[in-house]
């Protein structure tokens, strides 16, 4: 990292090149869980995070992760603040980070099912095979390796595969 | 739970607060044995006394119990993926109990945390129905409980969700998207296993008539609901289970199951009455805690 005064937009840069525990193809700020920073006078740092899931124990290891980078730039103080409100939503990982975790094998969440009745039997569309681009998938289970992940199997490559889970 | 030495960061007002917050050192404290002592010998009185309380214990107890019941299919799933469904439930479950307690001790104000009243709360102290502690019987049996309960709670954090108190609305949106999938997978399950096999169905027909009885619990309602109504956590009971018996007939006649009648009710759980289960359950799930207080990993 640069040396200088920690600003602002360099604790931002630096958390950017932070990578989520569980998917290290993309970063905790493209994950969509770094909801804001703040770096006092005296290079207190504040990070306010949200959890992908209520038990997502990779919280813990993202904290400290956080911690570490922001330190090492220049923080003198770290705070990691945990908010529920509003709640995290796949619809907030933006299009460069979904080509990324395409390119690391998951496919990327659709959108992510708003209010309303639910469906409990529903034909879901099937999702593309990150590997071979397919359409011939199908879903195996809605829960995966991660609280965030389902699994779905494509017949054209017959690769297992992860889905990121529309949340 | 969350790691266990955590100590509450009590706020005067974090009980209104949106969100429910981290102390800034991670909220990690060394050697807090003194509140884990003073937690053991519990505290004794009315329910009345500090109803929001009483009501995020209820709603905490009822998904840290049936985490716990879930994550014992643990290595024991009948197939590969719903030995690691039962665990993604099962976490979600506990981790929406994590934060409901969590509120619950800052709300009590007495210096436990989320950690504190899952691990050094006696079986008398527990609020959670009884349906949630009862042993996972068959696989089929833990399906359909499930859905009972995750049709049940589905409906009821629609509810919270829109409620006047911030923190426990945040946690209800959250829960809401968790308990879609949740609902989805036992409702599948229902389905499959009662229109299957003539075993399976069988056995999933015994399993209803079994659990059917710990259904009225779910929408008891008592001094509690009514003093929470008045803090802005207002849920309307009667349409509750009006919305509930439309989603369940619905599933277990595609099931080819029929609705239960004339089953004798059982309840007492939302006073600390309890069958005998809980006591062997929590005596397990409470074991390390206690055997080392303050322990941190």
């Amino acid at each position: 990292m640069a040396a200088g005064p920690l600003t602002r937009e360099r604790a931002m840069a630096v958390l950017d090149t932070v990578p989520d525990p569980e998917v290290p193809a993309i970063s905790v700020v493209e994950l969509g869980i770094v909801r804001d920073v703040e770096v006092a006078a005296d290079a207190t740092t504040t990070v306010t995070i949200t959890p992908t899931y209520s038990g997502c124990p990779a919280m813990f290891e993202i904290e400290k992760d956080v911690r570490t980078a922001l330190e090492a730039a220049g923080a003198s103080r770290v705070v990691v603040r945990t908010v529920l409100s509003p709640a995290w939503t796949t619809d907030w990982i933006q299009p460069e980070a979904r080509e990324k975790l395409r390119a690391y094998g998951i496919a990327p969440p659709g959108p992510a099912e708003s209010g309303g009745l639910v469906t409990l039997t529903r034909a879901r569309s099937p999702v593309a095979c990150p590997f071979c681009g397919s359409s011939d998938t199908r879903l195996q289970s809605e829960f995966g390796s991660t609280a965030c992940k389902a699994i779905h199997v494509c017949h054209s490559c017959r690769q297992p595969f992860d889905e990121f889970k529309a949340h | 739970m969350s790691e266990p030495t955590s100590a509450p960061n009590a706020r005067p007002d974090a009980g209104d607060a949106g969100d429910v917050e981290d102390g800034e050192a991670g909220g990690i404290a060394a050697g807090d044995a003194t509140t884990r002592e003073r937690s053991v010998a519990g505290v004794r009185r009315k329910p009345e006394q500090d109803p929001l309380f009483e009501y995020l214990l209820r709603l905490g107890d009822d998904r840290l119990v049936l985490g716990h019941r879930l994550s014992e299919w643990c290595g024991h799933g009948p197939i590969l993926e719903e030995d690691i469904a039962t665990a993604n439930v099962a976490l979600d479950l506990v981790g929406q109990a994590a934060q409901l307690l969590k509120l619950a001790g800052v709300v009590e104000g007495k210096d436990r945390d989320e950690d504190a009243l899952a691990y050094f709360r006696e079986g008398v102290e527990y609020r959670n129905c009884l349906m949630v502690e009862q042993p996972n019987g068959d696989f089929g049996y833990t399906m359909l409980r499930q859905f009972l309960f995750d049709a049940h709670s589905l409906l009821l954090w629609e509810v919270l969700a829109t409620g006047q108190h911030p923190a426990l609305a945040a946690i209800a949106a959250k829960a809401i998207k968790e308990t879609r999938y949740h609902v989805r997978h036992s409702s599948e399950w229902v389905i499959r296993l009662g229109d299957g096999t003539g075993e399976s169905h069988a056995r999933v027909a015994r399993s209803l008539l079994e659990l059917w009885r710990f259904t009225d619990e779910l929408f008891e309602r008592d001094a509690v609901d009514d003093a929470v109504a008045k803090l802005g956590v207002v849920v309307d009971t009667a349409g509750l289970r009006s919305r509930w018996d439309t989603m369940v007939e619905d599933v277990l006649t595609r099931a080819t199951l029929a609705v239960p009648t004339g089953i004798a009710m059982q309840s007492g759980g939302r006073r600390g009455r309890h069958t005998e289960h809980l006591g062997h359950l929590l005596a397990t799930m409470q074991i390390v805690a206690r055997s080392h207080p303050g322990a941190r990993w």
